[in-house]
């Protein structure tokens, strides 16, 4: 029998992104959390740059749980699916901890892709298969929040849209934000400039992206160094604006935050009449109960998914607030893949920078060009950043240019070349479809003897079709500014574990076709939370966190608000 | 750990002028108290005059794996006209050292791979691999490559991509790890070195900024054995 402890206002399973976001407006408004996390606390000297431990070797030491937990994967429902990695990290700030940090808001139209597309091109441009519905609300909804978490995690970065005012340093195609970021963009670098010069000369709209990175004092913390291990590393001076180093200190401060690390939590424990009533957890070799009035699940895509199917009780015999089968659909990852790669007849100063810092080509995203020639919907936001460490220059291609990748000959190329190609980074629109799901795998389970999440998971031809045209707009833009020799990935096919990963509690109205409501709060079991990406209907067609963030204030924000209706 | 300072006098000039030869100056002779044995590489595997190279103890694998594994990885990425190589980098030792930790579950792959790699070479061209000429041994890879070899698990061409990315490891990770010797690897690339900082000067300058020659972990603020506490706030 597990260990029953004393009752709490809220659990929040997970102090990630979203987690770490949530307990501020709860314990802001005085009600007791205790924060349950699989990791355990990071500081800032944890963080040596180092490329083997945190690129190669991909923190064996803060993987404790996930490591585990990795799902299986499989394009085809007919197929075995085989376990593969699991990038995410256990701490207390997740993987915020070491993310790229890139903070963009999703465009309008990621809200509307359903009515905004039947409206300007047809209902038959949807893909037919697709699952896709209209978020419940619009992005006006959703401003307010964007903008809290903006000021409280700590942004970067140049508005292109205040209050409808263009501003064409920023993204002339954002929607309109009530005010300027809260400090001014990462610098640019000799890259990013040779890019922006680029695309100004092809007649389009560079601008330095948004990141939670502080460029100035902020809060205590001190603005970036850009020593270049930001991809994967944590930051040594918390710059990177971590909810480890932002939101939960704030919680923290408030004194109604126990932040339990270390705990693995096993099950969401539901009563007779179908509201949630605590959870159960391992600490060490301990179970506990921990009893609570309600409860917010933020623990990533895979394992929001994972926890509610391993729930089972007399009122959910099919899992937590699964009842009519919602549960694991409507999944589907960022098509982050098929990027490109350039070569440049000079040295091109990138070992020193950071993945946010970087020019953005926006004009091909979303719905900001006309799609009526067009066999696809959706788009792709053109990326070129300034990452670069010893070894992942020195795995660089080699185009044709030598004829093998080692050797003397192999040498001489990445002697002269190791500081002269760049590699793309283009985030494309994904939609859900009826074939693309998480469950529970049939046989492979983690060491506690619980099935890991299995992945069924394909793109479709519209995020192919997106990807191809995305390459070939990237290309003109490399070559613009001057690139020598290009090499296009494949365009991608099976949707594997990411960082980018969408659905399987989506939020909606319609209680038949969404697992939470436009709160975040489950259709079924009434003080059943649910934040992450995981509640998110589309994509988008970049990073998700800061989306993930603002939904994560507002739904907590509407249990403080509600505290009464929602628990009683 | 690297050592970035020369604590040890060379013991003789002509040594000495070797080293600078191989741009070496402060790295071999500057490793610890393991027990080590200066050797000269054969000079038909290698554009280079012979160089002396301190080898470390070994922690994985066997001597005659070794020496195998020593000529794959100057054959990878050689010491050539162009400079220091893999060889010098001790990747091989960066490659041994990992076979008892992060990378065990290669130690298999190696074994298997390596005797199949000296065999062919006996079989074939009457000598072990290490001791065969440059040309020789590029034919035998690339025989390995394209699975002309039989025997390996599950190819060739996976090996071969196994030694070559640990190869890259050995030569251009942090010198903490055991391999980039002297910081061989990131000289040859121009990366001017892991800094806690960078200015906008220090990035204009690119590959003209002064390297700094340290190991992270000789900045003294970062933890070393995270990995067994998880983290520097988990005194529990």
């Amino acid at each position: 029998m597990p260990i029953n402890l004393p009752k709490t206002d809220v659990i929040i399973v997970g102090l990630g992104a979203a987690g770490g976001v949530a307990a501020l407006p709860l314990t802001s408004a005085g009600l007791k959390v205790i924060g349950l996390e699989a990791g355990g606390w990071l500081e800032g000297r944890d963080f040596a740059p180092d490329e083997i431990r945190n690129n190669t070797r991909n923190w064996p030491m803060a993987v404790q749980k996930c490591a585990q937990e990795a799902p299986t994967v499989r394009g085809y429902s007919n197929t075995t699916a085989k376990q593969g990695g699991h990038p995410m990290m256990n701490a207390v700030g997740g993987t915020t901890m070491h993310y790229w940090a890139q903070s963009w808001r999703l465009n309008p139209w990621d809200f509307k892709v359903v009515s905004n597309t039947t409206e300007r091109y047809g209902a038959s441009r949807i893909p037919a298969n697709s699952t896709v519905e209209d978020w419940p609300f619009d992005y006006e909804e959703l401003e307010p929040y964007y903008d809290k978490v903006e000021y409280t995690v700590g942004i970067s970065g140049k508005a292109g849209n205040i209050n409808g005012k263009i501003d064409q340093q920023g993204n002339i195609f954002e929607g309109a934000r009530s005010r300027e970021y809260p400090m001014q963009a990462l610098r640019s670098s000799p890259f990013t400039e040779l890019m922006s010069d680029a695309a100004s000369k092809m007649g389009l709209n560079p601008f330095q992206g948004p990141a939670a990175i502080v460029t100035e004092p902020y809060d205590g913390r001190s603005p970036c160094l850009y020593h270049g291990f930001c991809n994967k590393g944590g930051c040594h001076v918390q710059a990177k604006s971590s909810t480890a180093f932002s939101t939960i200190p704030k919680a923290l401060d408030t004194g109604n935050l126990d932040v339990v690390t270390h705990a693995r939590v096993t099950k969401i424990v539901a009563d007779n009449s179908g509201k949630v009533t605590g959870v159960e957890y391992l600490r060490g070799n301990e179970f506990y109960f921990q009893p609570a009035d309600a409860v917010l699940l933020g623990s990533y895509a895979y394992e929001n998914t994972r926890l509610l199917l391993l729930s089972k009780s007399r009122a959910y015999p099919n899992g937590l607030a699964n009842n009519t089968g919602q549960v694991g659909r409507h999944y589907m990852t960022h098509h982050q893949g098929a990027p490109i790669t350039a070569l440049f007849p000079k040295d091109l100063h990138n070992w020193y920078g950071l993945p946010a810092q970087g020019v953005a080509i926006d004009e091909w995203a979303d719905d900001n060009f006309d799609h009526s020639s067009l066999d696809f919907i959706g788009g792709a936001n053109l990326w070129a950043h300034t990452d670069r460490r010893p070894m992942s220059a020195v795995f660089m291609r080699t185009f044709d240019v030598v004829s093998k990748n080692w050797g003397s000959q192999w040498k001489k190329f990445i002697m002269e070349n190791a500081d002269r190609t760049n590699t793309s980074y283009i985030q494309k629109t994904t939609l859900p479809y009826d074939h693309n799901y998480l469950d529970l795998d049939p046989t492979v389970k983690d060491p506690l003897g619980f099935p890991v999440t299995r992945i069924t998971g394909r793109y479709g031809e519209n995020e192919l079709k997106i990807a191809e045209y995305a390459q070939n707009k990237m290309e003109q833009w490399y070559r613009e500014a001057g690139a020598i020799e290009i090499y296009k990935y494949g365009l991608g096919s099976t949707m594997g574990a990411t960082t980018h990963a969408y659905g399987g509690t989506r939020m909606g109205d319609n209680s038949k076709t969404n697992v939470v409501d436009r709160w975040g709060f489950s259709h079924e079991a009434p003080n059943l939370g649910v934040i992450g990406g995981s509640v998110m209907g589309t994509s988008g067609a970049r990073n998700p966190t800061l989306t993930v963030q603002a939904l994560a204030w507002r739904t907590a924000e509407y249990l403080a608000n509600n505290w009464r209706s929602i628990t009683s | 750990m690297a050592n970035s300072k020369n604590n040890q006098a060379p013991t003789n000039p002509s040594r000495r002028n070797l080293l600078k030869s191989a741009g070496l100056v402060g790295a071999a002779v500057a490793s610890s108290g393991a027990a080590t044995q200066v050797i000269a590489a054969d000079s038909s595997s290698s554009n280079c005059p012979p160089q002396p190279l301190e080898r470390e103890a070994l922690e994985t694998l066997t001597a005659a794996e070794n020496e195998t594994l020593e000529a794959l990885v100057d054959r990878i990425l050689p010491s050539d006209e162009n400079g220091p190589g893999a060889r010098e980098a001790r990747a091989a030792h960066y490659i041994d050292r990992s076979l008892a930790s992060d990378n065990k579950e290669a130690r298999g792959g190696y074994a298997i791979g390596l005797t199949i790699l000296d065999e062919y070479a006996r079989s074939n061209h009457g000598k072990p691999f290490h001791q065969l000429g440059a040309s020789d041994q590029d034919a035998i890879i690339t025989s390995v490559i394209d699975g002309d070899v039989p025997g390996f698990n599950p190819s060739g061409r996976g090996f071969f991509g196994m030694v070559r990315a640990h190869t890259i490891q050995g030569t251009f990770s942090d010198p903490y790890y055991g391999g980039n010797r002297n910081f061989v690897g990131w000289d040859m690339i121009g990366y001017p070195g892991v800094r806690i900082a960078a200015s906008e000067s220090d990035v204009a300058q690119g590959r003209a900024l002064a390297p700094n020659h340290q190991s992270a972990y000789d900045i003294s603020t970062f933890t070393k054995d995270m990995g067994k506490t998880g983290g520097a706030g988990n005194a529990n």
